[in-house]
């Protein structure tokens, strides 16, 4: 990715870069694509260009561990490009691409195209990640050494849980040997059945059949026992149950190597609000919409640092997906573009502090996956997302970058949002008529 | 029109003095029924399409009766497979039979939520006749209807269900119809098929067959469906019908007198009924059936030929 020379100043925000323990108004000043340097007050040359973010917040650029671009294989769904645009409109300037394309990344070959189509959009920085298992097949390791020195940061079979206990220690084991995460979806598919949402009292109103949220506790627990077991890297995508939120935090307090990270739409939405919305197939997705108290807890996890980092699992899928029976809809939704004003929303309603927000968009999951991105630190890449967080807006997905229009929040007023985006201290986005 | 409703999909939606209109209505329409000449001009020249994704002929056969005696035109569409499988959609196959003009299109399917979708995409007017195990509506009206012509009325009196819980769309529209009309309802099953939170739905759960019978004034007796053995939900129909069947001698021991049986068909001789209980005086099952076509009959007619129907026009209906 090309960086920017010359000099911006981005003056009179609310700078907020808790990897470096700043919060308060100063100036960013960025030249050659690099922090310069965070400031109370400066004098700015005559031809410094200058960014306003006065009322606004000035953040590093978010970092999403868990999105899903299509490419190779489903185009028609979404794009490295299209899924790159609209991460820096949401204010993500680093993306983690999952390997469930068509033909899975578990190969160098995948995953030397996804980043050669991530550098041509020059938009988010797109991090690849590589299979557990060769086809996301569960059956054997696909190849971590040459994923890894490809440029994969982390390996998942996500969208299926690794089944095999002894595959799974395997995999842990294997990857300490490139300091590669492994990312896990967890489901014990014999208690999922044919499950489509959360089981409890709004799936027994719906006639729809559940999935109780044990399916996923009894997999946390086994992962964590096999990664004390091994001494390696765990990271838990897309948490939602109260018993896994338990088991991480426990695990963690032991020295257990485990990250975690938990969705928006987990945060912020139950199984009631899906009953709510009839059969709306924009609320279904897997790990289910959970019950209250679920999303309570793993809010509580954000908030106390038992998960490190908000993830979107922007999942976009077409209609051709999506208007179907609830049985027969694809899983998913997407997120990159409603995530920050959801959690934001969530934050002002007192789930956990703003500052503890940005971290876990930002420094959290940077530091999960070994990212050189989600801080300010003078020298860093000038990665930055600046956004208002008084700035109302209705929800029209017929608006988004992505090409995903799966979302729970169409029509919603939502606030918060990003209004401009540098990666490498070029402008990549800019929220139209927000000046 | 029934009270706010241009579809009847979920008799949760539904309120007492609504689910009261459709029971009264069917008092007169049983009447019409029982007439040697049973045909009145009321829905003539208005057409009824069925639209049927899982097999069943007695509740197709129903709708279709009680729109020939209503004189409506009938048109009955099967489809062999759900959109699970590759083919149309949902939405294309109602969107085809909404292009022939239907007023009242009755639809059961598999996947619960089906008969939303058909009707959030249609302008006609839309019959849930049993969706996956969410409701059947119509199913829960006869059964009160039947209840209330045996029993008198629905204060202060019991009724047990007993079967899985489940996987029953009766069970759920039962459930909602009795507890809105006033009577008390328990629900009985092996916990394998209780599910999570029915409580709160205003019921009381039982596993024992008899403490859920005992002093209750009707029974509902659920078919079990041979797929749900080895599901594992039950170790076979033989413990099944020992623990939870019904046969004359426990009959006779915990029922009250009064007390009546239904069942919503197709029994299962042998398993959750005797046969002896099921031809028994306390048997109200052919009631049932007979009550059925005059509840639809009384739903047909207040959908396509109510007076409120030619002003609602063509507007998509909420619920």
């Amino acid at each position: 990715m090309s960086e920017s020379g010359g000099t911006i100043f981005i003056e009179g925000g609310r700078v907020i870069d808790p990897a470096s323990g700043v919060d308060g108004v100063r100036t960013v000043v960025v030249r050659d694509g690099v922090i310069a340097e965070v400031v109370e007050r400066l004098d700015r040359p005559r031809d410094a260009r200058v960014l306003d973010a006065r009322g606004k917040w000035v953040t590093p650029g978010f970092v999403d561990l868990h999105v899903h671009l299509r490419e190779p294989g489903q185009e028609y769904k979404e794009t490295v490009a299209t899924g790159a645009r609209a991460a820096v409109a949401g204010g993500f300037t680093s993306v983690v691409a999952m390997p469930n394309t068509a033909p899975p990344n578990d190969n160098a070959s995948v995953t030397e195209l996804v980043r050669a189509r991530a550098a041509a959009a020059g938009l988010a920085r797109v991090y690849p990640v590589g299979c557990i298992s060769r086809a996301q097949k569960g059956e054997e390791l696909a190849e971590y050494g040459e994923l890894k020195v490809s440029g994969c940061v982390a390996v998942s079979d996500d969208g299926k849980p690794v089944t095999s206990s002894a595959l799974m220690r395997r995999a842990l084991e294997y990857a300490k040997a490139f300091g590669l995460p492994v990312a896990v979806h967890e489901e014990d598919l014999l208690l999922v059945g044919k499950g489509v949402m959360n089981e409890g009292a709004a799936s027994t109103r719906m006639g729809l059949r559940g999935i109780p949220a044990q399916a996923e506790d009894v997999m946390v627990a086994r992962d964590l026992a096999l990664a004390e077991l091994t001494g390696g890297r765990l990271h838990v995508q897309h948490v939602s149950t109260e018993g896994s939120v338990r088991a991480i935090r426990e695990a963690r307090g032991r020295g257990v190597q485990v990250t975690a990270e938990a969705t928006p739409h987990h945060l912020a939405l139950t199984d009631e609000d899906l009953a709510r919305a009839g059969y709306d197939t924009d609320f279904k997705m897997n790990p289910p919409l959970r019950s209250e108290r679920d999303a309570r807890a793993v809010r509580e996890g954000i908030a106390d640092g038992a998960l490190d980092a908000i993830a979107t699992d922007h999942a976009p899928h077409s209609e051709v997906e999506k208007r179907l029976e609830f049985d027969a809809a694809a899983n998913g939704i997407v997120g990159l573009e409603t995530a920050f004003a959801v959690c934001l929303g969530l934050a002002r309603q007192g789930a956990f502090p703003e500052r503890r927000l940005v971290e876990a968009l930002t420094s959290g999951p940077a530091r999960a996956f070994g990212l050189p991105a989600g801080t300010l630190a003078r020298g860093a890449a000038a990665d930055v997302a600046i956004l208002d967080p008084g700035l109302e807006w209705r929800c029209d997905p017929g608006a988004f970058h992505s090409k995903g229009r799966n979302t729970p929040w169409k029509g919603a007023r939502l606030v918060g949002r990003c209004t401009h985006a540098l990666v490498g201290g070029r402008l990549v986005h800019e929220l139209g008529g927000a000046r | 029109m029934i009270g706010r409703h241009r579809h009847c999909i979920a008799l949760e939606a539904f309120s007492r003095e609504e689910i009261l209109e459709v029971l009264d209505l069917a008092v007169s329409m049983k009447e019409v029924l029982r007439r040697p000449l049973k045909k009145v001009p009321t829905l003539r020249g208005k057409m009824v399409v069925t639209l049927f994704f899982e097999t069943s002929t007695r509740t197709r056969s129903s709708f279709e009766t009680a729109a020939k005696i209503l004189s409506a035109d009938t048109l009955s569409w099967t489809a062999a497979t759900s959109s699970v499988t590759k083919g149309e959609t949902l939405i294309d196959t109602a969107r085809n039979l909404e292009a022939m003009r239907p007023d009242v299109l009755v639809i059961r399917h598999s996947s619960g939520g089906a008969p939303d979708l058909v009707a959030r995409n249609v302008s006609c007017s839309v019959v849930n006749a049993g969706d996956g195990a969410h409701e059947h509506p119509t199913q829960g009206l006869l059964d009160c209807f039947t209840l209330r012509e045996r029993l008198g009325g629905f204060d202060g009196k019991t009724v047990a269900i007993v079967g899985d819980i489940s996987h029953s769309r009766v069970a759920r529209s039962d459930l909602h119809a009795l507890t809105k009309l006033g009577a008390r309802v328990r629900l009985c099953g092996p916990p394998t098929m209780i599910p999570m939170g029915v409580e709160k739905l205003g019921a009381t759960v039982h596993h024992d067959l008899r403490t859920a019978v005992e002093g209750a004034d009707a029974v509902v007796m659920l078919r079990i469906q041979h797929e749900r053995i080895g599901d594992p939900l039950i170790p076979g129909t033989r413990e099944y019908s020992k623990l939870w069947g019904l046969n004359v001698k426990k009959a006779e021991d915990w029922l009250i007198p009064s007390c009546v049986i239904l069942h919503p068909g197709p029994i299962n001789r042998g398993v959750e009924l005797a046969p002896e209980v099921a031809d028994g005086p306390r048997s109200v099952i052919l009631d049932q059936v007979e009550n059925g076509v005059a509840v639809r009959m009384a739903i047909l007619y207040l959908l396509a030929g109510g007076p409120s129907a030619e002003a609602s026009g063509s507007g998509r209906a909420q619920a």
